[in-house]
């Protein structure tokens, strides 16, 4: 059985985090996130899950990677300020490896900016916001049923790879209200729990992987294995190791384990693209005027498609190749001065013509405004 | 083998030692006290979970044969109470610095202590950043030097049980690395506390702190914690005009300074709010 | 009988200064030991384990 509902984006975050099995939740009220923290305050002691309301941004992280590393699937919800108060403790979970979601509704920034305006402009900071060397997996939903199946996608992400992944929203998909179906039952929604080692205790290495895998398994602090959390660098023995080799080991496998997956990982959704000759390529809340402005350039007969990144980050390569081999040119559309249209420009560049869409004036582009921009594009 | 022998080799990760810690530095000296501590109460190895930040007194942690962990500056505090909400049955100790605990993480500090989270919060009080050289903490004596206060300290210092109380830790207490069954004690106490514990532990730091004030050798600055802590029996039979002049002599009680058990535990109060959302009342 | 544990020992004198007995010495290697002479004169009270921040120094009472 399922229900109807008409839900804002924030809520559906909720339902989706409780469907993937979240039991701990800390963070602190920020616009325009804030109904997350709300919903799960209810929610989570209904599920056996705990919610905090910490003291500060750092404290929403913290405790989350803290419940983590007890074992229970955990998130923290935040908006541009408190993104960037939780960089730090994002890079701890990175080179510690703690399964953790982040959401990051943004709003106009940078600094308070305007707290209850669209835009997207932590493309750049959800990918390289932590100091040093890193790789994160970011998502970026633009309905409100995406919103619950990309947080579930998410957290199993997490758990699956032992990596924070980041749910980039923004103003327009967090209060936007919309119909979701919703199953009664959430348990038969797949999700996956990381991997626990099943070895001796003597045997285990807490950085150490199964052959054929590049994510250890990882031990829930008083399950009997003992081992060592560091942010320092490290080798498979969890403890700290200064050697150049050691160094680099650690960096190449925290790369590895994401990018020898990404055809796990890397989602991206064509419209319209079989026989395009012109693609638009944008996601999040920016994304729901291009399937219109798509719609309306077909009824004038120009042959656009339109290409949504689902996966932010890693930035999806091969698909974004096999787009510039079939079309004339592409129009990156982004509610900012021009972030995630650099990366396209990196990668297909040589091959294909790129245009910038940017619009970073506190509202979103109409189907219109971004049809004319089509046709300035196509020449 | 000796107690302490067996202590080492019971609740050390073999191979680990010797640590990174100057000659005569006192963090030896508490974290043995911790180990002592977790002996005497005959804890099981697997249901402790030691939490540290950064700084000096947070390498600690990976020393120790326990659920360990070494974060982040300041953030021990969060980390640990989300892991004693995942698993409330873990007995959590937070070794810190005075910088670690009092500064960077100095709003952690007075949250944990008001939401009355079953933790032990051991601050190795050296009074300096040890690990970075000798600069300030919040907790270095007004009038001190530092390698950032060429002309002396103007900052008053914090008194750090005093803050902990204030914001609603439920049991604090102090000693020396002079006194070191004191310690032992009060940390074992601490760790027994349901509820936010907090324990000060004297030390030295004879490198970046001792040479720049002239504090002299190790054992020097640790016959000063010897004469300028008084048990806190003799501290309450005191006259309100002998505790006076005691302090203006740079004189401080140790021992158990406050405990309450009438507030209620974190966790325990938030199993309440699940059994409420579960319908129950 | 006193142990050391000389690869852990930093030489700081803590032992040496707590010594009641005055047995011990900080050798020019930076090690602590007892003085030559003096084995006898050690009435392992403990003072020196109790306060070596570097496990370094036991009294084996066996």
């Amino acid at each position: 059985m399922s229900r109807i509902l008409l839900l804002q984006g924030n809520q559906a975050v909720v339902e989706g985090a409780i469907a993937a099995g979240v039991k701990f939740y800390g963070g602190y009220p920020i616009t325009p996130s804030t109904e997350i923290a709300e919903q799960l305050a209810l929610r989570l002691p209904q599920v056996g899950g705990k919610f905090m309301q910490t003291e500060d941004e750092l404290a929403g992280l913290g405790t989350a990677v803290g419940a983590s590393m007890g074992g229970k699937k955990s998130m923290t919800a935040t908006s541009g300020p408190g993104f960037s108060l939780k960089q730090e403790m994002l890079g701890l979970a990175c080179i510690a490896e703690i399964p953790v979601t982040i959401v990051d509704v943004q709003r106009v920034g940078p600094a308070t900016g305007q707290p209850t305006s669209p835009a997207q402009g932590e493309v750049m900071q959800s990918r390289w916001g932590t100091h040093g060397d890193h790789w994160v997996i970011v998502v970026s939903p633009s309905s409100v049923p995406e919103c619950f199946d990309l947080t579930i996608r998410a957290v199993n992400l997490s758990e699956k790879y032992r990596v924070p992944v980041i749910i980039l929203m923004d103003e327009v998909v967090g209060h936007m209200r919309e119909k979701i179906v919703l199953p009664d039952d959430y348990s038969q929604i797949e999700t996956i729990d990381r991997k626990t080692p099943d070895c001796k205790v003597e045997d285990f290495l807490a950085y150490g992987c199964e052959e054929g895998s590049l994510v250890p398994p990882m031990a829930a602090f008083g399950s009997g294995y003992r081992w060592h959390v560091t942010g320092l660098v490290h080798d498979e023995t969890g403890f700290p190791k200064n050697a150049p080799e050691a160094t680099v080991n650690c960096y190449n496998r925290l790369r590895d384990k994401l990018m020898d997956n990404v055809d796990d990982i890397v989602e991206v959704e064509n419209y319209r693209m079989e026989d395009a000759e012109f693609a638009v390529v944008a996601f999040g809340g920016a994304a729901r005027t291009a399937y219109e402005a798509v719609d309306m350039a077909r009824a004038e007969g120009l042959k656009v498609g339109f290409v949504r990144p689902v996966t932010i980050w890693p930035f999806a390569e091969k698909q974004m190749k096999e787009v510039a081999k079939k079309v004339k040119g592409i129009l990156v559309h982004e509610l900012n001065a021009g972030q995630y249209v650099l990366e396209v420009e990196r990668v297909v560049g040589k091959d294909c013509p790129v245009h910038f869409y940017g619009k970073y004036d506190n509202s979103s582009a109409t189907p219109a405004q971004m049809l004319a921009e089509i046709k300035k594009a196509m020449g | 083998m000796s107690v302490m022998e067996d202590l080492v080799e019971k609740y050390f990760r073999p191979g680990r030692l010797p640590h990174i810690w100057c000659p005569g530095c006192g963090n030896g000296i508490i974290t043995g006290a911790i180990v002592k501590a977790i002996d005497k109460l005959q804890l099981d190895k697997d249901e402790v979970a030691i939490i540290s930040g950064i700084g000096c007194s947070s390498r600690s942690t990976g020393y120790l044969d326990f659920n360990t962990a070494n974060t982040l500056h300041g953030r021990a505090l969060p980390i640990a109470t989300g892991l004693k909400m995942a698993n409330p049955k873990l007995k959590v100790i937070v070794p810190s610095g005075d910088g670690d605990a009092t500064a960077i993480g100095g709003n952690h500090l007075i949250h944990a202590a008001r939401r009355n989270v079953d933790m032990t919060l051991v601050v190795y009080n050296n009074s300096i950043y040890g690990m970075t050289g000798g600069q300030y903490s919040p907790m270095t004596p007004k009038g001190s030097k530092a390698s950032t206060a060429p002309y002396l300290t103007i900052e008053p210092s914090f008194n750090l049980l005093e803050l902990a109380k204030a914001a609603g830790a439920t049991y604090i207490a102090r000693a020396t690395t002079f006194h070191v069954p004191t310690m032992v004690d009060v940390i074992a106490k601490g760790i027994q506390h349901k509820g936010f514990s907090v324990i000060e532990c004297v030390t030295a730091c004879p490198i970046n702190f001792g040479r720049q004030n002239k504090a002299g050798s190790a054992a020097k600055m640790i016959e000063w914690q010897r004469d300028h802590a008084v048990m806190m029996g003799a501290w309450t039979r005191m006259t309100d005009e002998q505790r006076a002049e005691a302090k203006a002599a740079g004189k401080f009680p140790i021992g158990v300074l406050f405990e309450t058990n009438d507030v209620q535990e974190y966790t325990e109060a938030y199993d309440e709010i699940i059994k409420r959302a579960q319908g129950g009342k | 009988m006193l142990k050391f544990v000389s690869k852990r020992c930093k030489g700081c004198g803590i032992c040496v200064n707590f010594c009641p007995k005055k047995v011990l010495e900080i050798t020019e290697l930076e090690k602590s030991a007892i003085i030559k002479g003096k084995e006898d004169e050690c009435i392992e009270c403990g003072q020196c384990e109790m306060r070596c921040p570097d496990y370094a120094i036991f009294v084996d009472k066996e």
